[in-house]
């Protein structure tokens, strides 16, 4: 059986280093796996985060070769095994441990989204009508498994740190799935401009490149939310109106 | 550690506690919150990572938006039969009831269902329901339920938890106080005051070997209920799902959902037969086709076509699947074929239709195991899925035993019986959820605050520091944690499992007792930061005590039941259709079983089930 060196990061906030650990690998095995061996053949308290192994939850985010991946979805067979796997944390968030993030900032960022607000419901019984077709253009921004690997490698959150002004890809997938819902009455587009700091994402894409549900981020989130939000404060004969008559 | 334990606990005070994150702990959460009380939920991972993602085919809801003969009274028929009449009948009748309105529910909270072509809520068809009964997103029902409840939940003022794990309950007397937890980021101990505590933890996959369950399915929720003194029930009833995948090894036990066969897919082995035909239990019958067409049919809409085979119930459908392997009529890797590419050949664009509806399966088989499933067949084999057992539960307040102590979900007992229905367990999350959050919130409100004593706290906080201060124990690599959990899990399969008899149970039983002795000298490395060793170490205790009641329970019922298949008792035994079992902690410590009758049928049941053939 071939065995494969993995160069895996260990540490905690106030810093640390990679440690090669190596272990065999068998056919079909994914990093996750991995990861679990060298565990139980004598790091057991290295700290990786998962749960399904099945990416459908998003747990186990890291970046595999410099790549934010999920480690439960990389299988080793797609990678160079002649060279070590480097395996380490999330850059963009803060380090627990190990591989371990803090992500916790993109639960605050939801939370300040105004939440789902359905119309009327359309029959006597309390329920809606919706054609397929107009459920069907929200699916694909529902498929968000909130792996962060979008937030991970957005420049605005990776370089600049700025988590506090724009709510970064993933928030902009689920404000897109609200505005864009078909029994959804509420208006986003002010928090879009000010709070949520839409006007950061100068669509370089790299979000939708990462996108383990290969969700079109870019194309069919961000840039439809901009346009709402440049008709809405942009048009200058909607901006000439306000002026005139004060609103 | 310095100072007392209890010196180093943070407390925090809720009227009610829920500890578990999926849909049940999300669905109490929202109720509980709603009446106005004060509500805490502790979630294991981060908040909308629970099990409840992995579900895939669909929410069983008597809608009756695609066949109209559909109704409560046949969703509540087909739950009875699905259970072998071991069910709760009243909790039955509430779950089918109940269910629509929770899942028109959801919709009002932003959930989207796939649609009828007049724009209401479609269903498909699954196992066991005689109409198409699931409402579902394609096949991440799963995934759209929690994140709805999650995107709701966020705004109801609950208190959320996350990555923190319970290892004690604790209390005043007979009534629930508190719990003791640890989050998992720095190690600190929680202690959680609360009236009233929701268990809905899920379930005990993490026992066995081959599962389709995630890590966290440790029987948390089992294991601490009964240690407080809570009744548990029904626990030999552990459901082998018939359609895990089986290669490549490192993803043997992921699930391939029932949905497949719901759309078309058929089984079988190396020889190309369709093997279901062969074995059609004499009590489904009447509802299961005659003929390869007819099956066909039933799939694509024609209500006067019967559900083909592969459409039986999941205990049994698993066990032909064990049987052709057994006789060596399986595939290469140790399973037998589920093909749903050969719809290509009815439909004009199969590929397509495939993708639309199974888009995780496609994805997931595409991506772990490099198959095209619109090309070729899946190889598939049972997977540990779903333990029908847990704590047992007053069917209308979802109260344990325990004054204080509620269940719902997975960890609750009553609603499946000997076998769930597919599509059953979203639903009863929902139902039950709902209702014991509201009489949790009740209980919570009528009672006057209990008090935890500093002794338990301070008791609890040493047992759970006990394995890591066990340091130096690498030299004795049988008390690892990860070696224990192993040998337990391929104990469980090879003598627990599918096919199980009084000679391995009984030899298990032996075997437990050897790995609980091992247990009470684990050791972990490291400190007691985010530290998996450690958390392993923690979890053993509870999937001992749920494989202790799942040997103990399916040797003492000799007979053939549901999930439970014993090969030297392979029938059905009348006296033992009439009893549930139900196992406690004695005085001594050691595990006490008894027989309980069922609950009685009313009369309106009695001929509801009567009718319905």
């Amino acid at each position: 059986m071939a065995r494969a060196t993995f160069r895996i990061w260990h540490g905690e906030a106030n810093g640390g280093a990679f440690e090669d650990h190596s272990t065999e690998v068998s056919e079909g095995m994914v990093v996750l796996d991995a990861l679990h061996q060298i565990q139980a053949e004598g790091q057991g308290d290295l700290a990786v985060r998962w749960n399904c192994k099945a990416g459908k939850c998003g747990s186990c985010s890291a970046e595999i070769n410099g790549k934010p991946r999920l480690m439960c979805m990389t299988r080793l067979n797609d990678l160079p095994l002649e060279q070590p796997v480097t395996v380490a944390p999330l850059k963009a968030f803060p380090t627990i441990k190990d591989l371990v993030t803090d992500v916790s900032v993109n639960y605050r960022a939801k939370k300040s989204i105004k939440p789902f607000k359905p119309r009327a419901p359309d029959a006597p019984d309390g329920t809606w009508r919706m054609a397929q077709s107009d459920v069907d253009r929200v699916q694909e921004f529902r498929k968000c498994i909130e792996c962060f690997l979008c937030q991970d490698v957005c420049h605005v959150l990776r370089e600049h740190d700025m988590q506090e002004k724009f709510a970064g890809p993933r928030h902009m997938v689920h404000i897109a799935q609200l505005e864009m819902h078909p029994l959804d009455v509420e208006d986003r587009r002010q928090d879009l401009k000010d709070a949520h700091g839409i006007g950061f994402c100068n669509i370089t894409k790299c979000c939708t490149k990462v996108c383990p549900e290969h969700i079109t981020i870019t194309d069919n989130a961000i840039i439809p939310l901009k346009e709402r939000v440049a008709d809405e404060f942009y048009d200058p004969v909607k901006k000439l109106f306000r002026k005139l008559f004060g609103r | 550690m310095g100072a007392s334990p209890v010196g180093n606990v943070t407390t925090v005070e809720h009227d009610v506690l829920v500890v578990g994150a999926g849909g049940a702990g999300l669905r109490a959460a929202i109720e509980a919150a709603a009446s106005g009380v004060k509500v805490g939920l502790v979630c294991k991972s981060l908040l909308g990572k629970a099990h409840t993602v992995m579900a895939e085919g669909g929410v069983a809801a008597a809608l009756a938006n695609v066949d109209e003969r559909d109704s409560w009274r046949v969703h509540f028929a087909d739950t009875m039969r699905g259970g072998q009449y071991l069910n709760n009948p009243r909790m039955a009748q509430i779950h089918a009831q109940q269910a629509p309105a929770r899942v028109h529910e959801l919709e009002a909270w932003g959930a989207l269902f796939d649609r009828t072509h007049d724009g209401r809520i479609l269903q498909r068809n699954f196992g066991g329901h005689a109409y198409p009964r699931l409402a579902h997103v394609g096949d991440r029902t799963g995934l759209e339920m929690i994140r709805t409840l999650q995107d709701h939940g966020i705004h109801q003022g609950i208190d959320v938890h996350m990555e923190c794990t319970i290892v004690r309950l604790l209390k005043d007397g007979e009534r629930i106080a508190g719990a003791l937890g640890y989050d998992r980021e720095r190690g600190r101990f929680k202690l959680f005051r609360a009236k009233a505590i929701v268990l809905a933890t899920g379930g005990i996959g993490r026992a066995f070997a081959i599962t389709s369950n995630s890590w966290e399915y440790t029987g948390d929720g089992h294991g601490l209920a009964y240690a407080a003194g809570a009744e548990l029930m029904d626990m030999e009833f552990v459901q082998f799902h018939p359609t895990g995948m089986v290669w490549p090894p490192s993803v043997r036990g992921i699930l391939v959902t029932e949905g497949v066969r719901g759309e078309g897919g058929v089984l079988k082995n190396s020889a190309g037969r369709r093997f279901m035909f062969d074995d059609i239990p004499e009590n489904y019958r009447p509802q299961t086709a005659d003929s390869e067409e007819e099956g066909w049919r039933y799939t694509q809409g024609d209500k006067t076509a019967r559900r083909p085979p592969e459409l039986l119930t999941r205990d049994h459908v698993a066990r032909c699947i064990m049987r052709e392997i057994k006789a060596g009529r399986g595939s290469p890797h140790g399973g037998v074929f589920l093909d749903i590419a050969w719809i290509g050949q009815r439909l004009k664009n199969g590929a397509a239709h495939i993708q639309k509806k199974l888009p995780s399966m496609y994805h997931q088989f595409k991506e772990l195991a490099g198959i095209d499933i619109t090309k070729e067949p899946m190889e598939v084999g049972p997977t540990t899925h779903y333990v029908m057992g847990g704590v047992r539960v007053d069917g209308e307040t979802q109260m344990s035993n325990v004054p204080g102590l509620f269940a719902a979900g997975e960890v609750g007992a009553g609603l499946h019986g000997a076998n769930r229905l597919g599509g059953n367990s979203l639903s009863d999350l929902l139902v039950f959820g709902k209702l014991a959050g509201e009489h949790a919130a009740a209980f919570a409100k009528s009672a006057p605050a209990p008090r935890v004593r500093d002794e338990d706290v301070t008791a609890a906080t040493a047992a759970a520091l006990a394995p890591l201060e066990r340091q130096g124990g690498a030299s004795s690599p049988e008390l690892s944690p990860y070696k224990i959990q192993s040998d337990l899990q391929v104990l469980m399969q090879a003598q627990a499992g599918i096919v199980r008899n009084a000679g391995d149970l009984g030899d298990a039983l032996e075997k437990l007792e050897g790995l609980k002795q091992r247990a009470a000298h684990v050791w972990a490395e490291g400190n007691r930061e985010y530290n998996p060793g450690w958390h392993t170490a923690l979890d053993l205790g509870n999937l001992l005590t749920v494989s202790e009641a799942v040997a103990r329970a399916g040797l003492l019922r000799e007979e053939s039941r549901g999930a439970h298949f014993r090969e030297d008792r392979p029938g059905k035994d009348e006296a033992w259709g009439k009893v549930n079992l139900v196992l406690k902690q004695g005085e001594d410590g050691r595990m006490q079983i008894e027989k309980r009758p069922v609950p009685p049928l009313s009369d309106e049941q009695r001929r509801i089930i009567a009718e319905i053939k």
